[in-house]
């Protein structure tokens, strides 16, 4: 088993955002890469447009939830989501968010806000919105921290996802794509 | 290599119910024990298993089916959530007493928090009541696990087993290993004994003196003993841990550097707790701290109360989850190792809302324009989110609808003034608890309105299909049980079914029923519409209203408080309405709602 420090991220949106997938994509590229992983879901009543949010966790942990002051990263694919779940960032930690304008700067981390809900409108496909932050926020951590996978491993999970649906494949790799080349572009 | 495979808590249930011989699987969909058993025929359809999977219309006739297998040689398991087995309660308490003959797993899922439940009640409470061993796993790996603890001990001592998961086990995933299935065969085989099967008082009396001889044996039973996680800790101060907090307190001892310092045992079979163990514990520590969701059954069973602390002391909370970080405070104030209290911000979250589209909005509104003054007793299911609307005054419990519009009708009959009712029940919730109840409000002419919110679908737990629906959980076909006839058949006299989309049409026949009620007795109104999680974007396209603001929105606000739909907002800085497209389904219902006219289509 290859050898990683811990990591601990937090990915939240409002239901039907398409939160639950990219938690899932993460957590399969982490076996890919023979890691052992933890994921705790947001299920039931919050689905219907309520906050959700998922923990996911790679390395050697017993228990699914982040403690607060824990994670190191945040994905957060709408605006209030982030001030709902910024709380479980320690310092030194990252976060992407879906945002007209970047939010407040806090000391020691660096928080980048994108403005996913624009780039999804540019592809002509509203429901990718989690892909692209998912690629941007690929572009923008691969560098940071020595993350456990890299955007190849996170296409090679997506292309074994979506293998039978040809068409979903395709705007799927696109929109993941546009948000990595937006992340490294700036 | 073995294959590991990410596994949600629930499909690694499943996996470990169909390795382990599982031959009949049955549940009543409810978070978070739903994926189990559309999990459980994912693994029965890519294997080929031969076996039995299917919804029920409720959990008491799931735990009756399932029974009923396991004595006739057969390992089966019933599944459900906490409050589900509020339901099959009835048929738990007698089944325990006669015992099974092959594997018998009660699987009954609770929900600390609550995140989706109407309770936080503890389910191995309720396997005390019955005196049934319970087993509480910390992880979807080790609820794997626990399912083959589970068939062995129901089959040492012929009692049924409950395993007892949570929020956080059944919807963690991990990666989980894959064993082999075991393809046994099943040949069942129903041996008649009326004195245990059927047993009247004398021989009841007879099987209870054998479940309490069961249960001592249960509490000496090596394989689900409690494990001393850390050996090498020496101490005069113990703590004991079961389900999720046991993975927390884990995780927690070896950050905080106290993994060398304090005996941590996790308890596997909170109840009956093992007697040995028990010993142990209290001769052996002076203080002992005891963390377990939600109710202190492990601390109860623990007779010296001055050496425990937890839920019974006071010290661990008693209501809600108990979070990693609450239990780092435990940890720390029982180590006398400093802890910082973190502060946390309360930020007010986003409250769920009906998706856009939903029919059931249209139902809604339609029943304030139909009875504005009424009473409005409603249920369980997406449409509890009416509330947001002051659609539903009442939520209760599983077909309580019914029976508090019952409650509320007699309450006021004699008043010169009745207020209207109108009660909301789902298609799904209607067969599960509803029947009983409207033939009473029959047979006492309730005079009241029920509308069942018919869309085809048990939309809130992940459009399962209801009776109605003609299809399994294999998606195999059915037969479909038809609402109206069932109505009917109850002895409703008015009936009437209409699309709620067609908003003015069905706020004039809701009017009308209204009026049948005050005169003459219930009227049922079925409002028939798909849920739109069942609708494809083709078909969709095909009934397509585009809808847009006009300039006559004056931003007075009406659509976005009485009707909520998500797609419609109204902020501080905006003088109009705004639609937002990414949202809308273009239902065109909302055509009907702006006292204003200002909401219109977008071609004339
Ligand atoms: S899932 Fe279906 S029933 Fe539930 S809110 Fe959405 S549209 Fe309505
Ligand atoms: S048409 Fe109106 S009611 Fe229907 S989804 Fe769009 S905004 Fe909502």
């Amino acid at each position: 088993m290859q050898q990683i420090q811990n990591q601990q991220y937090v990915i939240s949106g409002v239901g039907g955002q398409g939160v639950l997938f990219i938690t899932r994509l993460l957590a399969e590229t982490a076996i890919l890469k023979g890691l052992p992983v933890f994921t705790a879901e947001t299920h039931g009543m919050a689905q219907r447009g309520g906050i959700v949010l998922s923990h996911l966790k790679v390395g050697n942990f017993y228990s699914p939830l982040i403690r607060p002051f824990q994670a190191d990263g945040l994905i957060a694919l709408k605006a209030e989501a982030f001030e709902a779940h910024k709380h479980y960032l320690k310092p030194d930690s990252w976060a992407v968010v879906n945002k007209k304008q970047v939010p407040r700067q806090t000391k020691n981390s660096s928080f980048i806000a994108i403005d996913a809900n624009h780039l999804a409108q540019k592809i002509d496909n509203f429901r990718s919105i989690n892909l692209i932050m998912l690629g941007f926020a690929m572009a923008k951590a691969g560098n940071a921290s020595n993350l456990f996978c890299t955007s190849q491993d996170l296409e090679i999970v997506l292309s074994q996802r979506l293998a039978n649906n040809k068409n979903f494949h395709h705007t799927a790799l696109k929109a993941f794509n546009t948000g990595f080349s937006e992340g490294r572009n700036e | 290599m073995p294959e590991r495979k990410l596994m949600l808590g629930n499909e690694a249930i499943a996996r470990g119910l169909v390795e382990n011989g599982c031959a009949v699987a049955t549940s009543y969909p409810g978070t978070p024990a739903s994926e189990i058993l559309s999990a459980v025929a994912a693994e029965q359809k890519q294997n080929r298993l031969s076996m039995h999977t299917q919804w029920a219309i409720n959990e008491k006739v799931a735990f009756e089916i399932a029974y009923a297998a396991c004595i006739t040689g057969l390992r089966s398991a019933v599944s459900m959530k906490q409050v589900g087995l509020n339901v099959a309660s009835d048929p738990l308490m007698s089944a325990a007493y006669m015992g099974v003959k092959k594997g018998f797993l009660i699987i009954s899922a609770d929900d600390p928090g609550p995140h989706s439940s109407q309770t936080e009640q503890d389910s191995r409470l309720m396997a005390m009541m019955a005196k049934i061993p319970v087993l509480d796993p910390d992880s979807p790996a080790q609820a794997k696990k626990m399912i083959e603890l589970g068939y062995t001990l129901s089959e040492a001592f012929n009692i049924p087993v409950m395993i007892r998961p949570t929020t956080r086990v059944c919807h963690a995933r991990q990666d989980v290993i894959l064993e082999e299935i075991v393809f046994v065969k099943n040949l069942p085989d129903f041996e008649k004994d009326p004195l245990r099967w059927a047993a009247t008082p004398k021989f009841r009396f007879q099987l209870h003196k054998e479940l309490e001889q069961k249960l001592k044996a249960i509490a000496a039973h090596l394989a689900t003993a409690p494990l001393l996680l850390n050996p090498e800790a020496k101490a005069d101060n113990a703590i004991v841990v079961s389900g999720v907090a046991a993975a927390h307190s884990k995780e927690l001892l070896k950050e905080l550097g106290l993994w060398g310092k304090i005996p941590l045992y996790q308890v596997l079979q909170p109840y009956p707790l093992h007697t040995e163990f028990k010993n142990h514990l209290l001769n052996d520590y002076t203080n002992i701290l005891v963390i377990e969701e939600t109710t202190g059954i492990i601390e109860m069973q623990l007779a010296d109360h001055a050496k425990i602390k937890g839920k019974l002391s006071g010290m661990v909370p008693v209501v809600g989850e108990l979070l990693p970080e609450i239990i780092e405070k435990l940890i720390c104030d029982f180590c006398e190792k400093e802890y910082s209290p973190v502060d946390l911000p309360q930020v007010p979250g986003k409250r769920p809302t009906l998706c856009a589209g939903c029919p059931h909005r249209a139902s809604f509104f339609a029943i304030k324009k139909a009875a504005p003054k009424g009473i409005y007793p409603s249920d369980i299911g997406c449409y509890t989110l009416g509330l947001n609307f002051g659609a539903v005054d009442t939520v209760l419990c599983m077909g309580a609808a019914i029976g508090q519009a019952a409650g509320f009708y007699h309450a006021h009959k004699n008043e010169e003034k009745r207020p209207d009712i109108i009660a909301t029940i789902g298609d799904s919730t209607f067969f599960h608890a509803g029947v009983p109840a409207l033939i009473d409000a029959v047979v006492q002419n309730v005079q009241f309105v029920l509308v069942i919110l018919d869309n085809r679908t048990t939309a809130m737990t992940g459009n399962q299909p209801t009776p109605a629906s003609g299809v399994g959980v294999l998606d195999e076909p059915l037969h479909a049980v038809d609402i109206a006839a069932l109505v009917k058949g109850c002895g409703v006299s008015y009936c009437k079914t209409a699309d709620p989309y067609e908003l003015q049409d069905f706020i004039k026949l809701l009017k009308k029923a209204v009026q049948y009620s005050r005169a003459k007795g219930p009227a049922v109104v079925i409002a028939r519409h798909p849920c739109v999680l069942n609708i494809s974007p083709a078909e969709r396209k095909a009934f397509a209203i585009p809808v847009k603001i006009a300039k006559e929105c004056d931003g007075c606000g009406y659509c976005v408080k009485h009707f909520e739909c998500p797609a419609l907002s109204l902020n501080e800085t905006e003088t109009k309405v705004i639609l937002d497209q990414l949202l809308c389904i273009e239902c065109g219902v909302c055509l009907h709602i702006c006292p204003k006219n200002a909401i219109i289509p977008q071609k004339e």
